[in-house]
């Protein structure tokens, strides 16, 4: 069983000044195969770095990060990664960009195709293979990338605002397919956020963050991820419980980004 | 410094003055571009009235999606350019009404009146014959005429001038006191000069009169050849060469050093500015060469590179390279380190080593910083070599016009001038051509 644990990561740094930033402040999580999780926080909560730490883009200054019972020290494709935006290959056509993990790893192309193929089948691309990435409008990109990362089947996906970019509709859209991915591949995912309605809908656990230092704040176990797979997004949003958890975690977050302030102006 | 001041203001005025001058010429083109542009549109508008999407935005000044290349009048202006410059030189392109008047060749007369030492006056008339460039005429036989006063004749080339001593016939001589007064009738003294209606009659210090033949309007060959005498230089040259040497193998020579040192300079300059871009150590070491040497100007090496390497292939070809390094360094650098962070975590995540990071994310997307880089490089070589064969050279281009210059064959020098630009200007469009063709992704992601 394979499964993620974060054990008590800090992450200190210093600054030009002087001065030292404590983003992360003893985090400690245990993420089961299969998991989807989605962590919630105003700006600087440090969710980003968190997300870079697992990635192993940034190490720790405290505590490691487990998978699969050994301790990550950098990227790998057992982690693959979803970026809000940009992070595609212009250069090359959108099966190109797919099959990128395979040929890397010196998987014969005739081996890769049939499973790039399908990938692109599944993320709904089947008649945009041989297109270049330009030509393709913002979902259709984030689309390639979902489908570029499960190519390299790895065993967390890591998405840091992989919707943020997009317009309400796509977004509603694209939020299924996420849902629809988790439940055929299977795969751990955890994702990052900044509307507390995706987190909602895309978390089976879900992880409130706040700042200075960066800490878990709160953590909820919600149904509506199980609820929407298949299923019309806009009739979750319906559910009582959805609204009220909403409601709590606005206020939170709410409270959180006005203590800020007041700090703020209280240093000033 | 205070004369330094003086100097230079004083140059300054100098400078305004011919501003000024040509002030009055520069407006009228202003006026002709906007006469054109007034008839044009209201030809347009009878034609076709158009009905795109442009034609109906209401707000055009300031949309910069609304302003395009008119070509019309691309058209109007490169042809406008032909006209004036065949209209000026009398060009057989051109009908003749169009031409601006021309100088005076025939014949033609004036008359001068003397004055003797005692008071006494008598006219005389010159006969005039202005003949072209290369056809010599001898002085007419004409009648002397009665008079104390005998008639002359006298044969200039057009846009000379000739000396006439009028008193060898005449029975007043100068050094009787004899001078003249007047020509056609109107005063003449040294500092007064008379225009008649073939040209300008003048008084010598010593008395004889100088007569130079109406110039008109119309250039010089030697200042500004007609538009079709360029033309047939350029076949003559084509085919016969200049001071044998083939136009064919001026212009070889001087592409072989561009593209010969614009690729030695990207083979070193783009792994340079890539070691700039990925490494610490190197953009700290390379900077301050890069970032000194990159704006002097390539021209300013010339004197260095003919004392090191002499005139010869080596010293162009090193001058180039050095003129096409920086640049391309500084193009490899901004486009190693542009590549976005996401991209490069992206490969990581994939499983990507670094070479593969280097050879699959990075190097492709710092083409179109390259290809930038590389069009500018282009320029800047082909002006730093033509610029280099003026300065000292066998054969090229540069070598060729600055050559004919010293015989002021001034139509080489202009078909020289004329290569020089259609070339660096298909350089620029074929650079163009690949990028579209090889970075179809630029400035669209």
């Amino acid at each position: 069983m394979s499964s993620l644990v974060l054990d008590n990561i800090s992450m200190r740094f210093d600054l030009p000044n002087g001065d030292h930033v404590q983003a992360l402040q003893d985090v400690s999580l245990d993420i089961k195969s299969g998991e989807l999780m989605s962590v919630l926080g105003p700006s600087g909560c440090g969710k980003t770095t968190l997300l870079n730490i697992i990635a192993g883009f940034l190490a720790a200054t405290e505590g490691k990060v487990m998978l699969n019972d050994h301790i990550v020290t950098g990227p790998a494709q057992e982690r693959g990664m979803v970026f809000q935006k940009g992070a595609l290959f212009e250069w090359m056509s959108v099966r190109q960009n797919v099959a990128f993990g395979p040929r890397m790893n010196g998987v014969r192309k005739s081996q890769s195709d049939p499973k790039v193929d399908h990938l692109l089948d599944v993320v709904g691309l089947q008649d945009f293979k041989e297109k270049a990435i330009y030509e393709l409008s913002g979902g259709m990109q984030q689309r390639v990338a979902l489908a570029r990362c499960l190519a390299n089947e790895p065993d967390v996906i890591l998405m840091d605002e992989p919707l943020g970019a997009l317009d309400a509709l796509t977004r509603e859209k694209m939020q299924g397919l996420v849902l629809k991915l988790w439940k055929e591949t299977g795969k751990t995912i955890i994702l990052i956020t900044h509307s507390v309605e995706e987190a909602l809908l895309l978390g089976e656990r879900l992880l409130v963050m706040a700042p200075r230092p960066g800490r878990i704040h709160k953590e909820y176990r919600l149904p509506f991820a199980e609820m929407g797979v298949g299923a019309d997004l806009r009739e979750v949003k319906h559910h009582a419980q959805y609204n009220e958890t909403r409601e709590e975690i606005l206020n939170m977050i709410w409270n959180m980004e006005e203590e800020i302030m007041g700090r703020t102006e209280g240093a000033a | 410094m205070g004369t330094i001041f003086v100097d230079l203001s004083g140059e300054l005025k100098t400078l305004f003055l011919s501003i000024l001058g040509a002030l009055p010429f520069f407006l009228g083109y202003v006026a002709l571009i906007l006469l054109f542009m007034f008839i044009w549109r209201f030809i347009r508008h009878q034609l076709t009235p158009a009905h795109d999407y442009t034609s109906l935005k209401t707000v055009t000044f300031g949309d910069e999606s609304a302003v395009k290349s008119d070509t019309a009048a691309s058209i109007i202006s490169v042809v406008l350019i032909f006209v004036f410059w065949g209209a000026f030189t009398g060009s057989g392109w051109l009908p003749s009404p169009f031409h601006a008047p021309g100088p005076f060749t025939g014949e033609g007369r004036f008359t001068y009146t003397v004055e003797a030492s005692d008071g006494s006056r008598a006219d005389a008339t010159v006969f005039v014959t202005v003949f072209e460039k290369g056809q010599a005429v001898p002085e007419a036989d004409i009648d002397p005429g009665s008079g104390p006063a005998k008639n002359d004749s006298l044969a200039v080339q057009v846009y000379r001038s000739k000396l006439l001593s009028w008193d060898a016939n005449d029975e007043f001589k100068r050094k009787d006191g004899a001078r003249i007064v007047a020509v056609d009738g109107r005063p003449i003294d040294r500092r007064t000069d008379v225009e008649t209606s073939i040209g300008r009659v003048a008084l010598t210090d010593k008395g004889t009169l100088n007569f130079e033949p109406g110039k008109g309007w119309q250039m010089e060959d030697i200042w500004l050849p007609s538009p079709d005498s360029v033309w047939k230089r350029l076949m003559s040259v084509g085919r016969d060469g200049y001071q044998n040497v083939t136009l064919a193998e001026h212009l070889s020579y001087s592409l072989f050093r561009v593209v010969v040192g614009f690729l030695l300079g990207a083979l070193v300059g783009i792994p340079l500015g890539y070691a700039m871009g990925l490494s610490n150590w190197f953009r700290g070491w390379f900077d301050p060469i890069v970032e000194f040497m990159r704006p002097v100007p390539p021209l300013a090496l010339i004197p260095l590179v003919i004392i090191w390497a002499g005139i010869g292939e080596q010293g162009k070809i090193i001058l180039l390279f050095l003129a096409a390094l920086w640049i391309m360094a500084i193009a490899g650098r901004s486009g190693a380190s542009g590549v976005q962070i996401s991209k490069v975590h992206a490969a990581y995540s994939l499983g990507a080593s670094k070479i593969q990071i280097l050879r699959h994310v990075i190097v492709p997307n710092s083409l179109p910083e390259i290809f930038t880089g590389a069009r500018v490089a282009m320029g800047v070589c082909w002006g730093t070599v033509v610029a280099a064969e003026l300065v000292a050279a066998e054969k090229g281009v540069g070598k060729m016009i600055v050559t004919a210059s010293k015989f002021q064959d001034t139509d080489i020098v202009i078909m020289g001038i004329i290569l020089i630009g259609i070339i660096g200007f298909g350089i620029d469009i074929l650079m163009r051509m690949s990028e579209k063709f090889l970075v179809p992704w630029k400035g669209r992601s």
